[in-house]
């Protein structure tokens, strides 16, 4: 006989394609995903949701960056970005992006590099 | 939404929080890592990218999926500035080469600081062109290894070719205290930079 099938997949490869249901590419609301971009749930789990969205929701009702929901769930940007499309889609989560360092061609605002550096003396 | 923990609004500690972020770039081995590690309060974590996005439309017949080393990965850290602000530090991929699929990566970022290893100069000049290419301003850290030669901070300057208003400040990246000077450093020389618009960086 051949050899046995490969029972793990150590690619990762086949559980993201389950996971996002072979989609690819996050467009609509996500796109502008960034990785610090902070993800807060706006609703419970409900049943029947996939197990994905659900640790999701758990996991963000304190705000959480879409890095640290990615090392936490094993999983990487790309594919979590299909599953917050999901659910922003769906209402469920809000997205916070970093406040930009840019506002129409000047710096950063000052007040918040103040904010900033009286944090970090503070270390 | 009957869910205990999801219906008292204005319950969550932090709820308007915010996020800022701050690249650490730095050639290969500079100590970006070590950085991130010394002055996050979390414990680091990775997070990834696969090269199967960025490749999706060109090769398919490569066999991406044999190819677990195609992973770049991004080391980070956070700390809580108040209740409110949380700044996230990102340790650039190693491999500049891969930058190409951090699109945006320094998008949003408030600077960053690149690390020199002053053994290895040349390791860091890309870091330091990639920052100006892309706009982000920054500040130079010589991370000081034990076996560092004492350069004069002006020598490596002009060796590096850094602007004279461009900060150059030495740090042991291992060091907490240290590492959170240098984003200190960081940071005052952003709120020079905002104070006098049209000023070239």
């Amino acid at each position: 006989m051949s050899a046995p099938r490969r029972a793990t997949d150590p690619s990762g490869l086949e559980r993201y394609y389950v996971v996002t249901r072979g989609r690819s590419g996050p467009g609509g609301p996500a796109s502008s995903l960034d990785v610090a971009t902070l993800i807060v749930s706006l609703s419970a789990p409900v049943p029947g949701m996939q197990h994905e969205h659900e640790d999701i929701l758990r996991r963000c009702r304190d705000p959480l960056s879409v890095a640290e929901l990615g090392a936490h769930l094993g999983l990487p940007f790309n594919i979590l970005a299909v599953l917050l499309a999901d659910l922003l889609e769906a209402g469920r989560v809000e997205a916070r992006d970093p406040i930009p360092a840019h506002d129409a061609g000047r710096g950063p605002d000052l007040a918040l590099l103040e904010e900033v550096l009286s944090g970090l003396e503070r270390l | 939404m009957d869910l205990k923990g999801f219906d008292h609004p204005g319950r969550t500690a932090g709820d308007g929080t915010r996020s800022v972020k701050v690249m650490i770039a730095g050639g290969f081995g500079t100590g970006k890592t070590t950085m991130v590690r010394s002055v996050s309060d979390i414990r680091p974590l990775t997070t990834e990218e696969t090269l199967t996005q960025a490749s999706a439309d060109v090769d398919h017949l490569i066999g991406v999926a044999d190819k677990t080393e195609t992973t770049v990965s991004l080391d980070f850290g956070k700390i809580g500035i108040n209740d409110e602000l949380v700044l996230y530090l990102f340790g650039t991929p190693g491999q500049e080469r891969f930058w190409f699929l951090w699109n945006g990566l320094f998008k949003g970022a408030l600077g960053a600081v690149v690390l020199v290893d002053t053994r290895r100069l040349a390791s860091s000049f890309r870091a330091i062109e990639e920052m100006e290419r892309q706009d982000v301003p920054f500040v130079i850290a010589l991370n000081i290894f034990p076996d560092s030669k004492d350069h004069p901070v002006e020598e490596i300057r002009d060796a590096l070719d850094i602007a004279p208003h461009i900060p150059v400040v030495a740090c042991d990246a291992r060091d907490r205290a240290s590492s959170r000077d240098v984003l200190i450093a960081l940071i005052r020389h952003l709120k020079e930079y905002s104070a006098g618009p049209g000023e070239p960086r």
